[in-house]
């Protein structure tokens, strides 16, 4: 095979790499961190996207632009949520918050069914089709500056955890909920943040992705499972793991493609998924249990 | 005389009460019984979007036809839909195909999707339920024998024909650009249908197949598809799936600046105005071959224009129920009644004309309408127009298209 196309492979399963990063951080931090299976990740990240057109298409707000709104409206957003209706009436019991955040993804994608029809939305912005040459490769700019800015987000969610003092709340409290609670931790409060926090990420991520793909009511569905492999694969918990997995996702994707088919090339991310888990049943980076 | 006079004004007024008393239920009695027809649609999941149009468009049948005073043989008797949802998915189109036969439908319209017509039709059958496929493009939907399927719009068989006398004319009108293709398809049956068609068809018209390259539903990216084409260097790129696919690959197509002399498609999923609304660059020169309304008709246009006053756009789902219902409904004037075995006699026997397709009178001939036919399109930066055939032609093809670059 000609070496320009495996090169060119290898870019674009990087770059879609980042992007399944950039789905996936802010579910390491709920799913890894708090060990909430937040079924409505998808749907909430589709809301999301949402709002990022309709800042654009209603009031002309470019999509980064709409980071400054997005990331604040949805950390409000989870912050609530959490408190008002999964904190709320899950009574601490992890299996009430699966079924409540299922049941939350099932409301919101079918409301958002209701106000916004089915229809695909795109966005069209100045740089939308605006090309970077990485050798004999063509790059758009939106999925090179998403990729960029998913590494960053990783880094700074890793930092925030590690070093902020709300950061080791959250470990404490995802390490030993009854004993952070000894010590004077509000853990439904620590709760609430983390989820802000989670989807927090995904008003960034939504605005990252505008620029690249489409919006509709079952836009969250693409790219839910592939989040929950991304995190799972990489370790729970871990922002390293969530860049690492997501990044192997999207090699294993983009190469599946390449020498199986689009169509029969995307068992490879299964494949894969069945395979670290074998050798790495704590994923690649996921501390032992 | 004043008594007697009195006793009669009583008796009058007596008897007058009486009537109404007893008289109402009769009233009520002679309203006839609303025909409820079963709409069967993909409103949410993958499908939604096209569902919702679909359904849209036979509520809008079901509307006019109700406002014009209901089905007139049958005293007026009003039309009712029955909303089903198949959610995108085969299994669930069988179930609401059921839970609407319990409702007591009398007829159903649907489905959208090929592979949810193809169960959804065949339980429709067990009742001898009147089906009309609104959308839904595979060959076999009708080519099972069921009595109790009709389709108005073309199946994907004499699509591919018809486009590819339509694309072989504007070819050899520019002295013939094109001699390559790739098929590009999803892998459920109505793009693998349609693509195996495609592909035994292309010499037929004297272009040779370099590839067939099929992606599932979804795809979130189509970076490499698209290396993929632009290594095999085809002059025409044609391309078979839903929406979303086919909004994600015509962008990537352009982003990657594929030189092509035409992207094409048969029954193209996302070419429609939203398209050249919100990617007017990435639209632009697009052709498809498709269902659509006969732009030269002024009820057609009047219909768009009330379509789009409702904040709609005039998608080809629209009409295409519409016509389904409308279809039904000449078959219900018909038959005078909503009986099943009559009503699917005269749906048989039907010479209805959709004056706002392309189409001449209905025949079905195994349940497909012989009568109808798509049409090729091109967009440009701000709409879609009829470009072949000549009597329903807009506007002239721009082919080969100009170079992106």
């Amino acid at each position: 095979m000609d070496p320009s196309i495996l090169f060119a492979a290898t870019i674009n399963g990087l770059l879609i790499g980042g992007i399944y990063t950039l789905v996936a951080s802010g579910l390491t931090l709920i799913y890894g961190v708090l060990h909430i299976i937040n079924f409505a990740h998808g749907s909430m990240l589709m809301l999301a996207m949402f709002g990022v057109y309709y800042l654009l298409t209603k009031l002309g707000v470019d999509p980064y632009l709409s980071l400054v709104v997005m990331v604040p409206a949805m950390y409000l957003l989870g912050y609530f949520l959490y408190k008002g209706v999964i904190g709320r009436l899950s009574n601490g019991k992890d299996e009430n918050i699966l079924l409540i955040t299922l049941g939350l993804s099932i409301v919101i994608e079918n409301v958002a069914l209701m106000i916004f029809k089915g229809d695909t939305r795109t966005i069209t912005v100045a740089y939308s089709d605006k090309m970077v040459e990485l050798g004999s490769t063509l790059v758009p700019l939106p999925k090179l500056i998403s990729f960029i800015a998913a590494m960053v987000l990783c880094a700074v969610l890793g930092l925030l955890i590690r070093h902020t003092d709300t950061g080791k709340a959250i470990r404490a409290v995802a390490r030993e909920r009854v004993g952070a609670r000894l010590v004077g931790i509000d853990v439904d409060r620590v709760f609430a943040v983390a989820y802000g926090i989670g989807l927090a990420t995904l008003g960034a991520a939504a605005c990252l992705l505008m620029p690249i793909f489409y919006v509709s009511p079952s836009t969250g569905n693409v790219f839910i499972i592939v989040a929950f492999t991304v995190v799972v694969l990489g370790g729970m918990g871990s922002f390293l793991g969530a860049v690492v997995g997501g990044l192997i996702v999207g090699l294993t994707e983009s190469f599946g493609g390449l020498f199986l088919g689009e169509s029969l090339g995307q068992i490879g991310i299964s494949l894969i998924f069945i395979l670290i888990l074998l050798f790495r049943p704590s994923g690649l980076f996921g501390a032992r249990r | 005389m004043t008594s007697n006079s009195r006793v009669s004004r009583r008796l009058v007024l007596q008897a007058g009460a009486a009537s109404t008393i007893l008289g109402a239920p009769g009233l009520l009695l002679a309203q006839p019984k609303a025909v409820k027809i079963g709409l069967v649609h993909p409103v949410s999941g993958a499908l939604a979007y096209s569902g919702s149009q679909s359904r849209f468009g036979a509520q809008f049948a079901i509307d006019e036809i109700n406002a014009a005073g209901g089905i007139k043989s049958m005293g007026g008797a009003k039309l009712e839909a029955a909303l089903g949802d198949s959610q995108s998915r085969p299994e669930v189109g069988v179930a609401e195909v059921e839970r609407l036969h319990q409702e007591g439908v009398s007829a159903y319209v649907g489905c959208f999707s090929s592979a949810i017509a193809l169960p959804a039709t065949q339980a429709a059958a067990k009742y001898n339920t009147p089906f009309m496929i609104d959308v839904g493009v595979s060959d076999a939907i009708v080519s099972r024998g069921l009595k109790n399927v009709f389709r108005l719009a073309p199946g994907n068989g004499k699509c591919v024909d018809d486009a590819f006398a339509g694309l072989s004319d504007v070819n050899k009108a520019a002295g013939g650009p094109a001699k390559t293709a790739v098929i590009v398809h999803e892998d459920s049956e109505f793009g693998t249908s349609t693509a195996k068609l495609l592909a035994g068809k292309l010499s037929g018209i004297g272009l040779e197949v370099k590839e067939v390259l099929k992606h599932a539903t979804p795809t979130r990216d189509f970076s490499n598809l698209v290396l993929r084409i632009k290594s095999l260097k085809p002059d025409l790129v044609i391309i078979s799936n839903y929406q979303n696919e086919y909004v994600l690959l015509a962008r990537t197509l352009y982003q990657q600046k594929a030189e092509v002399a035409g992207i094409f498609s048969v029954l193209g999923g996302g070419f429609n105005y939203r398209l050249v609304k919100e990617q007017p660059e990435v639209a632009q020169y697009m052709m498809d071959f498709n269902h659509w309304y006969n732009p030269k008709n002024a009820k057609a246009q009047a219909m768009r224009k009330a379509v789009e006053a409702k904040g709609n756009l005039f998608t080809f789902e629209v009409y295409c129920s519409y016509n389904s219902v409308k279809c039904y409904a000449d078959a219900l004037e018909r038959a005078k009644t909503d009986e099943r075995a009559a009503a699917i006699a005269a749906l048989e026997a039907s010479t209805w004309f959709p004056e706002v397709m392309p189409y001449g009178p209905t025949k079905f001939v195994n349940g497909q309408n012989t009568g109808g036919r798509a049409v090729l399109l091109q967009a440009t930066k701000t709409d879609i127009g009829v470009v072949w055939p000549n009597e329903f032609a807009e506007a002239k093809p721009v082919f080969p298209r100009p170079k992106v670059s």
